[in-house]
């Protein structure tokens, strides 16, 4: 990475919320979405979301194809305009504010660069429009393009450069007009795997040092992961739940958001008892009793879904030592070995029936080397599952 | 950092996989490359046997006569080989035709006048064409069809009735002035037909269409996004016009501006059905040299003098063209 000498605004919040803004009270959103709505005649692409998003984050909206992703970007941008509500940057409202006057920069899917033009003259492109002294403008356009490294490339035509060249003079055209929100649509979805981790680095790297506010749009759950500070989970146009990566991903809200992100478990029950610290749950299909650490607001009898990551579940050839909660037996059914670490598939034995019940997944680290092909725990092995109270979360959607 | 390597790294990977496929696959690939050469080949070669046949033939046995000299007799000028009693082959070549067109003024006159009348004709083309191009381009599906139906429609009609219609439009007794007058505009007729102004109509009428579809071809390649790249990064539509609009129509403008330039520098009918006496274009000297004078070598140097006013200013262009394209 080179040296990156920009007088740039970095921020010096005091408080313990400086990496956390939105749990501060007190702290003024950069970016409020209040009750936007946009219809494509009767088609409601984006269905009255309200949303805050605060300086210097790297804000992912994730969510499946057609989902109202682009249109969301689109209207901050100033492509769109809302059919209802409104959107404030940096406190003003942006409803008759054309996109040239606004104070974000847009990366695009297509990368949308300037075919006739030479990479330092895309790069330039914005500065000239504002009126930027002529050797300023080559300063800027310098320190930029060494920062993507592409100063060799400077005097190369888009349709002689690679998609991942491509990508990058699209990130440094944006980038160079200093803006205060940056909106990328799917920016990696064109590079290969490799190409497309090493730039999730360099996109954190370059946003931390600029302090500029990143939105990011992306269908790849691990890329929003990876990347955000904080993550809104979309569907049908509206947002299903908005939190930080743990958040969303140990505490989803609903069914929908635990199967969106990562694998999960999810065994139906029915409460049996919930008092101040802890919930217990009987199974409809196994004879297991689940137990919950975190309580959630539940009847007794009241019916829902314990779900549980793949990898907090241990898994034993001997049985437990007491019968407890939170414990299940049944026979390996499948072995997906990946090397540091493997998938097992268990299927469950079911009460009183000779049939196979559900399967559950169990992720184990490879600790240790299969010995002559065989695994610690092979296939049809009898196993003992169990997981933490703490681990698993009640879900009644 | 990013590598740019990267992704020469995964060209390698993909070019080596596709190495291991069969031998069987590369022979048919082979042949089927051959096949593509050869077909290659004959399609470009039929234009080319076209062009000679009826471009190139015809264009020498023009300029054969252009440099013969005229006769009162059937053809109506001297042939360009001769045999003396002694058998010997004597090539006769008579530049007087040309030295003609240098000599009388109102030949540069007439080819001064079409040059001005067909360039600001194309300029008007283009200013009207190109807003409609563009107008057409973003208006939705259905509409965009019936829109450019209405500017190939006039094609279905005779051009000659077309231009007998503006004559009709344009008389004194005409409808247009019989319009003004009802109105109240002008209390007698004011003259519209035979004028530079009725020419001007009648070949931006004709040519117009010429000048749209080679537009809307181009701009329907234009990436729309492209608008909103620009906009995003601060240009005013004014300005997004003129940097990343204009030169990427720039091929469309080209191609509009010689379809409308070249055929309506040489048009004959409408100077001479809406001009009348007081429009003279190159054209009507031409069909005049040939059939009221009979004067087949002095028109035949007319057709060649206005070929290379035309050809030669374009490959100059070309040239340049191509060798912006190669730095
Ligand atoms: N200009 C438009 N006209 C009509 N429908 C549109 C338009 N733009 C987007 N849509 C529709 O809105 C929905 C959301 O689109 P989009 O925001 O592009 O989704 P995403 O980016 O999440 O894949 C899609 O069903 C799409 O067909
Ligand atoms: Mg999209």
């Amino acid at each position: 990475m080179t040296i990156f000498g920009f007088g740039w605004e970095i921020m010096t919040n005091e408080t313990n919320y400086q990496d956390r803004q939105w749990l501060d009270p007190d702290a003024e959103p950069f970016i409020q979405l209040r009750g936007v709505t946009k219809q494509f005649g009767s088609f409601t692409a984006v269905k009255g979301v309200d949303l805050d998003i605060y300086k210097g984050e790297l804000f992912s909206l994730l969510g499946g194809s057609g989902c109202g992703k682009t249109t969301l970007l689109r209207m901050l941008a100033g492509f769109e305009t809302p059919t209802s509500g409104t959107i404030y940057i940096d406190g003003m409202a942006m409803n008759d504010v054309p996109p040239y006057e606004r104070p974000v920069n847009m990366m695009f899917q297509s990368y949308a660069l300037f075919p006739h033009m030479t990479v330092e003259s895309n790069v330039a492109y914005g500065l000239k429009r504002d009126g930027v002294k002529k050797s300023e403008i080559a300063e800027r356009v310098d320190a930029m393009l060494s920062m993507v490294e592409l100063s060799d490339f400077a005097k190369r035509k888009p349709h002689q450069l690679s998609g991942g060249q491509r990508q990058r003079v699209a990130l440094a055209r944006a980038l160079v007009k200093r803006p205060k929100v940056l909106l990328l649509d799917e920016p990696l979805v064109a590079l290969d795997k490799r190409l497309r981790e090493q730039t999730q680095f360099e996109l954190m790297n370059i946003q931390d040092k600029l302090g500029v506010t990143f939105i990011v749009v992306t269908h790849d759950q691990e890329e929003a992961m990876t990347l955000s500070t904080r993550i809104a989970v979309m569907d049908q146009g509206q947002f299903m739940q908005i939190g930080t990566p743990t958040e969303i991903y140990e505490y989803p809200e609903t069914k929908l958001i635990a199967n969106f992100i990562g694998s999960v478990n999810m065994f139906e029950g029915r409460v049996v008892s919930n008092d101040d610290d802890h919930m217990l749950v009987d199974s409809v299909e196994t004879a297991c009793r689940f137990e919950l650490g975190a309580v959630a607001k539940a009847e007794k009898g009241a019916k829902l879904w314990v779900a549980v990551r793949p990898e907090k579940i241990s898994m034993s050839t001997t049985a437990p030592q007491s019968v407890g909660t939170n414990q299940i037996k049944g026979t390996v059914h499948d072995i997906g070995y990946l090397g540091n670490m493997s998938i097992y598939r268990i299927q469950l034995d079911q009460n009183g029936s000779s049939e196979g019940g559900s399967l559950v997944e169990v992720t184990v680290p490879n600790q240790v080397r299969p010995k002559d092909g065989k695994h610690a725990i092979d296939w049809d092995d009898e196993v003992y599952l169990s997981w933490h109270p703490e681990s698993s979360v009640a879900l009644f959607r | 950092m990013m590598t740019p390597d990267a992704d020469n790294k995964a060209n390698i990977q993909s070019t080596h996989s596709s190495s291991v496929a069969g031998v069987g696959s590369r022979i048919t690939e082979l042949f089927f490359n051959k096949i593509h050469e050869k077909w290659r080949s004959i399609v470009v070669a039929i234009p080319f046997i076209w062009l000679l046949v009826f471009f190139l033939a015809p264009f020498f046995i023009v300029f054969k006569i252009s440099i013969a000299e005229s006769l009162i007799a059937s053809p109506p000028f001297s042939s360009l080989f001769d045999w003396t009693e002694e058998g010997v082959i004597t090539v006769r070549v008579i530049f007087d035709s040309f030295l003609y067109l240098v000599e009388d003024e109102l030949y540069l006159d007439t080819y001064l006048t079409s040059i001005r009348i067909s360039s600001i004709s194309t300029l008007i083309c283009l200013l009207l064409g190109y807003p409609i191009a563009y107008a057409i381009i973003k208006s939705p599906d259905t509409t965009r069809h019936i829109l450019l139906l209405m500017v190939i429609l006039p094609f279905w009609t005779s051009f000659l009735l077309r231009v007998y219609a503006w004559m009709g439009l344009l008389a004194d007794q005409g409808t247009i002035n019989d319009l003004l007058i009802w109105l109240g505009i002008i209390d007698k007729p004011i003259r519209l037909l035979y004028s530079h102004f009725a020419v001007y109509v009648g070949i931006v009428y004709t040519y117009i269409p010429f000048m749209i579809l080679p537009l809307y071809a181009n701009m329907e390649k234009l990436d729309m996004t492209l608008h909103e790249a620009a906009a995003d990064l601060g240009a005013k539509p004014m300005s997004t016009f003129f940097t990343v609009t204009l030169p990427l129509t720039l091929p469309g403008i080209i191609a509009g501006s010689l379809l409308v330039f070249i055929p309506a520098t040489g048009e004959y009918v409408i100077p001479d059905l809406l001009g009348g006496g007081n429009v003279s274009m190159i054209g009507k000297v031409l069909y005049n040299e040939f059939n009221a004078n009979h004067d087949w070598p002095v028109a035949s140097a007319v057709a060649i003098a206005l070929l290379l006013a035309l050809v030669v200013p374009m490959m100059i262009y070309q040239h340049v063209q191509s060798k912006e394209g190669v730095s």
